[in-house]
Parts: structure tokens; sequence; C-alpha cells
């Protein structure tokens, strides 16, 4: 094992990405990721890889789309209202199936919203990116660590599905400083036969196109790509679980919430309530497994989240709504302190007694 | 003896384009200098949202197609991924190029991004059935000018090359036409050396093409050439509105 050093969240990710081989990146600043920018603008031209500032969040995805096209490893990263004006081009890579890596340190909105952190894009990034029949994998770190492991993961998946991966941190993954192991093992790129590199008249020529005119032929893309998305659904579900074979509350929260709700389940614990976490990392696909065996003996399940109630919808399909499911959140760029949860906690402890 | 055959660069699916449009012209231009400059195993296309979003489909060279507006930022990571290697070249028309798309034209211009952009203007939306376009003339009726384009309500039609002739960045920028013969030739010699500029690694060329729609301005395919000549030539004039390397030699 390596030495660790002690990185910012959006730069363990920059670095990630050069280790994954990523050689180009375009972006459009805003806050709160802008150091993935400063971080490749310093990096890039160094190691003769691109950075470039796009004019707008829409061009820079759509350079992302066209060195894609070109069969090399691409990546954008942007905050929340950055990644609407990018929906357009996340929804023509999947009609292209064309893999990419989006970064999203999200803040509060709608609207222009805050700069402070929330977890109010997970309906955008889980469930409705842009227009069409489509998902991205959608992983979501929960330290610093994580946020270099899982952006190498994230191009690793993009790769082999031919979709696009997004890294859904919150404004704390991105800002806050952890030490980092960057000893990595990467997974050579994979063969792109498909991709637009020149024909050198030695074969016919590489299409990359979303359009399809014959209602027929669009019906069978759109099915073939989602038994795409069943394999990606069996066999990429990732999780963390914590405190759960005995719990009779079950807490559910990704990124800074979890460690708020660690925390808050420690405290608890010592009082002798029997509660515990299920952290989903991938948020799609959202991991079932853990679900189904968790409600055979849990009262009741607590989202923990910088939303109004988003993953919440998730855990009450994942348990068929077999148990109560409970929010805990806050929204705005606040943060709930280990005390709002573990308030929550003793409350519905009470109830489920 | 072969005295006349498609170039290469050419598939041979049939064009889709309504009679008398000048599409299959300036792809035939297009097909030519990427065959007379031997480009074509290193060519990749990007076809636009338009009449000629199926561009994919008739060029030999690899192609992509490209959301409304967005090809020369496509270009731009094309281009970027392989700049020694690959030629680029967006092909569209004056609703993607000069609507939708300006930004994304205008700062692959600013950049001299080292790419070919073939610009048809032909001052309407042919593919949804004959909107006004930016290019659209003072007084042209379309489908959303029925009264004809009224200036105090939707301004003025867009001089794209002088436009960006304004600015320090793009390398080359001419407008020509293909209304008869002797404009076709000169197309031909413009286009060519768009490619030609950026095999030399000169930067960003630009060339308009005014065009015909004679379906969308409810004309015969004569009348429509003859239009060009009456109405489109004067408020959009041929000629170089930059040629920095000839500026330089002189």
């Amino acid at each position: 094992m390596a030495d660790k050093v002690l990185m910012k969240g959006n730069e363990a990710l920059a670095e990630a990405a050069i280790l994954a081989g990523c050689r180009h990146y375009f972006g459009y600043p805003i806050t709160p990721q802008t150091e993935v920018a400063a971080y490749m603008a310093k990096k890039m031209p160094k190691i003769g890889g691109t950075f470039l500032q796009a004019e707008s969040e829409i061009a820079a995805i759509n350079m992302v789309y066209g060195v894609s096209s070109a069969g090399h490893r691409v990546m954008t990263s942007s905050s929340s209202p950055g990644i609407s004006l990018k929906g357009e081009g996340i929804s023509y890579l999947a009609g292209a199936d064309l893999p990419a890596l989006v970064v999203n340190v999200q803040r509060g909105g709608p609207g222009l919203g805050g700069i402070q952190p929330s977890q109010s894009d997970y309906f955008q990034a889980t469930k409705g990116a842009a227009h069409g029949d489509f998902h991205m994998i959608v992983l979501a770190p929960a330290s610093v660590q994580e946020m270099a492991e899982l952006t190498i993961k994230g191009f690793e998946l993009a790769d082999k599905y031919r979709m696009t991966s997004m890294i859904l941190a919150d404004g704390t993954m991105g800002q806050m400083m952890e030490p980092v192991d960057l000893d990595f093992k990467i997974t050579p790129e994979p063969e792109k036969p498909w991709a637009t590199t020149g024909t050198k008249l030695k074969r016919n020529h590489n299409i990359v196109n979303s359009l399809s005119l014959v209602p027929e032929e669009l019906e069978q893309l759109n099915i073939a790509r989602y038994e795409r998305y069943k394999t990606v659904e069996e066999n990429e579900c990732m999780y963390e679980e914590y405190l759960v074979d005995d719990a009779d509350i079950v807490l559910v929260a990704f990124g800074i919430t979890s460690r708020v709700s660690k925390h808050a389940i420690d405290n608890a614990r010592e009082q002798g309530v029997k509660v515990g976490l299920i952290r989903p990392i991938t948020l799609w696909p959202f991991p079932k497994a853990p679900f189904q065996k968790a409600v055979g003996h849990a009262k009741a399940f607590i989202t923990v989240e910088l939303n109004m109630g988003q993953m919440i919808e998730d855990v009450k399909l994942a348990t068929n709504c077999k148990v109560p499911v409970h929010l805990c959140n806050r929204v705005g760029g606040m943060i709930p302190d280990h005390t709002q949860v573990y308030d929550k906690i003793m409350e519905i402890n009470e109830e489920v007694k | 003896m072969v005295v006349f055959e498609k170039p290469h660069a050419l598939t041979d699916v049939p064009l889709h384009y309504c009679p008398g449009c000048t599409h299959g012209i300036v792809h035939r231009l297009v097909a030519e200098a990427i065959d007379e400059l031997g480009i074509e195993g290193q060519t990749i296309g990007i076809a636009p949202v338009g009449c000629s979003v199926m561009a994919y489909d008739y060029f030999n060279c690899d192609m992509i197609e490209a959301a409304h507006g967005r090809a020369p930022a496509v270009a731009t990571g094309v281009k970027r991924a392989d700049p020694d290697n690959h030629i680029v070249f967006t092909y569209q028309g004056d609703g993607d190029l000069a609507s939708i798309g300006m930004a994304e034209t205008v700062h692959a211009a600013a950049r001299n991004e080292n790419i070919t952009v073939i610009f048809i203007n032909n001052a309407i939306y042919g593919m949804t059935g004959g909107q006004m376009a930016p290019t659209s003339l003072p007084g042209q009726v379309t489908q959303t000018s029925p009264y004809g384009r009224d200036t105090s309500h939707c301004g003025y039609p867009i001089r794209v090359c002088e436009m960006l002739a304004t600015l320090e960045g793009p390398e080359y920028l001419e407008r020509v036409t293909v209304n008869n013969v002797a404009n076709v030739r000169k197309a031909k010699k413009a286009i060519k050396k768009a490619f030609q500029n950026q095999i030399d690694k000169k930067g960003f060329s630009l060339i308009e093409v005014v065009s015909s729609c004679p379906t969308n301005w409810g004309m015969t395919p004569q009348d429509a050439l003859k239009w060009i000549d009456d109405n489109m030539l004067p408020y959009y004039p041929l000629g170089v509105y930059k040629d920095r390397s000839a500026k330089e030699e002189k």
C-alpha cells in the first residue's frame, strides 16, 4: 500500500480520472466543483492531455460526445444547474450508446439555488436526466477515498456497458480534505471497434448516431438497451451495510448523510437501540438485495437525505412498503447534525417498540 | 471510358433531398474535395439536425450525428482526440448553425478550432416544413412569418461570414453559391481550400453556401436558383470575408 496523501475530494477525483487514462476534460466554471477544472487545467497540458474550458455546459457535454465517439476516455464535471444544461447531451450519449463520465457535485436548488451541499438531484440522476428511456450508472461516494475509487470504477463501467457513469457527490464530498490512497490497479480500456477514428479505407464507415426514424427499429434499440441495463442491475449493485443484521430500525443514506447517520447510530446503540444503516453506493442500479433481507427483521426504515424526500421512493419500492419508511432531512444547503438523526431514531423507536 | 462518376467519398445510398435542392450539389463538392485531397480514410464528418440530418448515410467516411446546433462542439472533441490524424468537418444548415448553435459556432471560430465547417444558408428551416430562419430575408414569407418577416417584430437576418470576420480567431471565411455552373466551380475551390487549410493546420475555415429550397420557398427549381440571384445575393454578397494566410503573405 502506498503512502496516503491529503487531498480535497474534487482533486482526488480529478487525479483518479487521470490515473484511469482519461486525457480529455471539458468543463465550465461553477461552484462547488471548480477545483476539478482547475486541477485538470494544471495537469493535462503536462501529460499530453486536453483541458478545454467550453463556452457553456452544453458545449462541454458535446465535446465529450465528440471525444467518446472517437473512442477515448473523457469526462466533464459540473454542479446541479450545469447538469440540467448537460441533460440534452447526456440523452444523446445514451441514444448513441457512448461511454462517458459526468460528475455532479450537487448544490441546493431548484433554479440557481445556493452553493452549499445538497442531494436534491437524486431524481434527476437516477430517473430523469433528460428526454427518452435511458439510465446512467450513478455512483455516490461517501469519502475522499471513494471520490477517487468510484471515478475509476465509473470509467470502467462506462466502457463495459457503453453508458454514461455519473459521480453524484454532494458539495461536502467535493470540498472536504481527507487522506487518500491513490495506488489503484487500472483495467485497460477495451477495444472500441465502433469508434469514429477514420476508416483508413480498410473498413466500412462507422456511424455514431441516435436517430432512428423507423419505429419498429427504434423500439428494438430501446429494448436491447434495457436488456443491457438488466445486466447492469444484476451485476453492478454496490452498497455498504453497517450494523444491519439485528436492526429494528434501518437508516438509509448516501454521501455525507451516511457519515452523519453512523455517528447517530453509534450513540443510539449505546442507549440499547438496535439501529443500522444501508448505504447504497450505486444509486442506479439501486441495490434492492439488502432491503429484501432487512425487511425480514426491521420494523421501520428512515432515509436521511439532503432533499425533500427522493431516495425514500426507491426504499419504499425495494421494501414493497412492508414496513413504514420515514424521512429525516435538511435542504437548501443545510446538513442535519447527528443529534437530529439521533432524535429521529429515538422518535421512531418509541413508535415501533 | 468513364468520363463522369460518383466520388468515392459518397456512398451509393439514394439522397432523400427534394428535387432541385442544392444539398446534392454541395454533398458532391465536399466528397470531391475529400477524394482529391486523399483524406477519406482519416475524415470524420458531423451531420446536424435539419435536412442534412441523414448525411451520415451519404458520406463514406466515418460519420457522427450531433444534437441540434452542437456540431462544432462535437467536432472540437473529435479533433482534439487526435489532432494530427483526424480531419473533421461539420455540415450544418442556417437554423442549426446560426440560431440554436450560434454559441458553438462563434466559439469554435474564436478558438480557431482546426476544423472545416460547411454552412448551408437557404434562409429557411427545411426539415420541419419551412419556418422562419435566422437568415430569412426581410419580408420573406414562411410558415412562421406568414405575413412576411417583419423586422420591427423579429429583427434582422444574420450575416454569419461578416459577423465571424470581426473575430481574431478564424482562418478562412468565404461565402459562395451553387446556382450556376460558374458558381459551382468557385464553391468547389473554396470547399477544397477549407479542407486544405485544416490539413495545413491553419485553423477554422467556414464556407457559407447560399442555397435554394424550392419546396419551402414554393418555387420551381429554376425560379429558386434565380431567386438566389435576385434576393439572396444582394443581402448576402459572395466573397472572401477572411483569409489570414493570404493577408500575411501580402
